[in-house]
């Protein structure tokens, strides 16, 4: 039984997610240039949607509609170290399809 | 009080049970030769709650086992890698035997402070 606060929480740890749009957004922070802002649907287990969407800077060549993982928290900027990108929402894998959630 | 155990638990070492894995060709580099595991989160009696999560695994998990997860970023990526600094921040630390618990009817008087 889901509560509303329960299906409110989006800021947890590593999850699958859907990646349902991409953000457009001309004057940003310096370091934020030439990354890709997605807005990402997080998912339970059974791929079903939970949570509130978020935006998520994608490090590993995501695209719209794809499942992928992310990752929050000052970890979410390691990806590109050395340019200290100011995120704390980093998509870091694309699952190869839903067959390949093994989920049993 | 388990109704308000399955409340979504937030917190950084938690109890789940593996149920699955995740592949993944495309991914971040530190990721290479590490398992993403599927895990369900659950309460000490092992109900399962509403919070499901990835995790790195560290130990030779499998699907079915009980595992006790760390999600911070410097642990979980120590654990999982051997090194911090890379983007994780849930790994699975340990395999749990069993847990026991207190129960209601268990007898404490033992326990009890005796004053002359």
């Amino acid at each position: 039984m889901l509560t509303t606060s329960q299906t409110e929480v989006c800021a947890t740890f590593m999850q699958l997610a859907r990646v349902i749009g991409t953000v457009v957004a001309t004057v940003k922070n310096e370091s934020l240039h030439g990354r890709k802002l997605m807005i990402v649907q997080t998912l339970d287990r059974h791929l079903n949607e939970s949570g509130k969407p978020m935006v998520a800077i994608d490090s590993v060549g995501a695209g719209v509609g794809e499942l992928v993982f992310w990752c929050r928290g000052k970890e979410a900027s390691f990806p590109f170290k050395r340019e200290d990108t100011p995120t704390d929402c980093t998509i870091i894998g694309i699952v190869d399809s839903e067959d390949h959630v093994l989920n049993t | 009080m388990v109704g308000t155990r399955t409340e979504v638990c937030v917190t950084f070492m938690i109890l789940a049970r593996v149920v699955g894995n995740i592949v993944a060709t495309q991914k971040n580099i530190r990721y290479e030769n590490a398992r993403v595991m599927l895990c369900q989160q659950i309460t000490p009696e092992g109900e399962d709650t509403s919070y499901s999560c990835l995790a790195l695994d560290s130990v030779d998990s499998g699907v079915g086992d009980t595992v006790l997860i760390v999600q911070e970023g410097w642990s979980a990526s120590t654990a999982a890698t051997g090194k911090a600094g890379a983007a994780i921040d849930s790994a699975i630390v340990g395999v749990v035997d069993r847990i026991d618990l207190l129960t209601e009817d268990l007898d404490l008087s033992f326990a009890k402070v005796t004053t002359s």
